[in-house]
């Protein structure tokens, strides 16, 4: 696989805090890479020294092969944008704003390409609204459009959904994996929704404090034995006893009014319906109640301000 | 860099308040028209209330040149705030907005982009001072028609023939867009410290008044180190408007009677411009971008 990005051993540091400790990752080529972490945890650091916004105070970044420091203008020029908020000059139309983006990446466009964009990220209609008019949304989608104007091989999303509504997040989801599949872009896409991140990357990573906590596919991190399912059913206590005198025994988490909770790998849990149906047990409901969240929470709980409500 | 300058000049004319100076002068100038019209007379009899008893005036002193010199010096006190208001917000407003990160993310220089922002800021200026012009000089010469200048100072008066005065106004327009652009790289120049345009527009504004009180002011402590300050030679612009005087005691016409002040004092506007403008350069290549 050919490395879009490579990061080796980053460090930022603002007087005495680091806000970057010693970071190293890579981006595959068509890779939808997410970022995770909590607030402050440096990703929006490390994002703005991929973009040349800040000075690392060490480590080097690689993108397309070349170094950043060195070969800042050639990878820019491959490279689309979206930093946090989609802010843009509200006094612009959306038309003019693709315009004067594309200018500035030193490409020009025909109406038609420029309309084919604002197409793509569903403002076709209001490509002559001022961008005041428009939701946060709307700006987020147009930031995309800014993003992709000069068809970039690799979009930097950061926290892309932030201040979305639901529909707004949804249209985000189907925009980023569209870029995957469909345009085949490389995306490294940064968020503290750890959902969305799941639903969305093929490869992952965590960052806490600055520091890299894992790395991997998003089905490596989210480990098959880490799987919670909780199974509900009409009659508890005869398959409360089936699982004892099972192999399943060991795996066997708790019991409570919801049901029976076992870590299973994701394989094991049609083995197991299947053996409880053969036993005559009602089954009202299988969760997999285990998710990245709860990975990820279990991996930074150090930075947690209030404690878990227990009733 | 020429698109550069293109996509800057497009985002200053676009925005409403761009046109807010345009507004101000048009109002300036009109109300100093409207009075001279209304009024002139009377203000001529206090302009000459010292020197009438000992002079015949013959002809128009009341012209369209006089009425410019009198717009020009009201106004050239006050447009480097209409100026601030531009180049002061160049980067702030962009951080402000949040554009900054993304003009940072392109693949373009950031001198370059610093560049073109202080050439957009700068031809703004000159369009500003062009507008004032048009109405200043070349309206009231349409209104009131032209003779010659009488330029009254506390010691002397100096007569300018009709004839020996519109390229005098060239030369100090040409001199107060050298002024104003000064006046425009110190906003920007503060600029590029801010996350909102109020605090550079502030602290330019800040400056002059503090400069200007201090080259007035005629305290010893500061007789040496006001000739530093870009205030003192911001009023260069009326050395155009004196001339030579032969040996007789006449006026030279088609001269200026000290050249070399004023070219120093254009120099040394010059230097400051490109201090200015050289330490926000500078300054910004090594910033870190947080807004």
């Amino acid at each position: 696989m050919e490395a879009v990005i490579k990061v080796s051993h980053l460090t930022k540091k603002f007087s005495e805090l680091t806000a970057v400790n010693d970071l190293s990752f890579t981006v595959q080529k068509g890779d939808v890479y997410g970022f995770l972490g909590q607030n402050g945890a440096g990703k929006s650091t490390s994002i703005r020294m991929l973009l040349t916004l800040i000075q690392p105070t060490s480590g080097t970044i690689e993108v397309f092969g070349y170094d950043l420091q060195h070969h800042r203008k050639e990878i820019l020029r491959n490279t689309g944008a979206v930093i946090e908020r989609p802010d843009l000059y509200k006094y612009l139309s959306a038309y003019e704003t693709l315009q004067l983006f594309a200018a500035m990446s030193g490409v020009k466009l025909t109406k038609q390409q420029y309309m084919d964009q604002l197409e793509l990220v569903g403002l076709a209609q209001r490509a002559n609204s001022k961008v005041r008019t428009f939701s946060q949304g709307m700006k987020q989608r147009l930031g995309i459009a800014v993003a992709l104007v000069h068809n970039p091989e690799l979009i930097v999303l950061d926290e892309p959904t932030n201040g979305l509504d639901p529909q707004g997040i949804a249209d985000m989801r189907n925009l980023i994996l569209m870029l995957r599949e469909k345009m085949k872009k490389t995306v490294l896409v940064s968020s503290h929704l750890l959902s969305e991140v799941e639903q969305i990357a093929n490869r992952m990573l965590i960052i806490d404090k600055g520091k890299k906590l894992v790395e991997g596919t998003v089905s490596e991190l989210f480990h098959p034995d880490d799987t919670v399912v909780l199974i509900e059913t009409a009659n508890q206590k005869a398959c409360e006893q089936l699982i004892r005198n099972s192999s399943y025994a060991t795996q066997l988490i708790g019991i409570d009014a919801a049901g029976i909770e076992l870590k299973l790998r994701k394989e094991e849990v049609p083995v197991l319906t299947k053996m409880l149906v053969e036993n005559n047990i009602s089954i009202l409901g299988i969760h997999a109640r285990h998710t990245l969240e709860d990975y990820f929470l279990k991996i930074t709980t150090a930075n947690q301000h209030v404690e878990p409500f227990k009733n | 860099m020429w698109s550069l300058l293109k996509i800057e000049l497009f985002k200053v004319f676009k925005r409403p308040r761009t046109y807010i100076a345009f507004i101000a002068v048009w109002a300036i100038v009109s109300l100093i028209q409207l009075a001279i019209y209304v009024d002139g007379p009377k203000y001529m009899d206090f302009v000459l209330r010292d020197v009438k008893d000992s002079f015949d005036v013959i002809g128009n002193p009341l012209n369209g040149y006089f009425v410019c010199f009198v717009i020009l010096q009201t106004l050239l006190i006050h447009v480097p705030l209409l100026v601030a208001l531009v180049s002061a917000d160049m980067i702030a407003g962009e951080a402000n907005m949040g554009t900054l990160r993304l003009l940072i993310s392109k693949p373009v220089s950031r001198t370059k982009l610093l560049m073109s922002k202080f050439l957009a800021s700068a031809i703004y200026a000159i369009i500003l001072l062009i507008w004032i012009a048009i109405l200043g000089l070349f309206l009231s010469m349409a209104i009131f028609g032209t003779d010659g200048l009488m330029n009254a100072k506390s010691y002397e008066i100096i007569i300018l023939n009709g004839n020996d005065i519109f390229w005098r106004y060239l030369c100090a327009f040409g001199f107060a867009a050298l002024a104003l652009i000064t006046v425009s790289s110190l906003g920007f120049f503060f600029s590029i410290f801010a996350e909102n345009s109020l605090g550079p527009i502030v602290a330019t504004m800040s400056v002059i008044i503090v400069f200007t009180i201090l080259t007035t002011l005629d305290i010893p402590l500061f007789q040496n180190v006001k000739d530093f300050f870009f205030t003192s030679h911001m009023i260069g612009w009326k050395g155009f408007f004196e001339m030579k005087v032969d040996a007789d005691g006449y006026a030279i016409p088609g001269t200026i009677r000290n050249l070399p002040a004023v070219l120093r004092s254009a120099g040394i506007l010059l230097l400051h411009i490109i201090v200015f403008t050289g330490s926000a350069i500078y300054i910004f290549n090594r910033k870190d971008v947080l807004s």
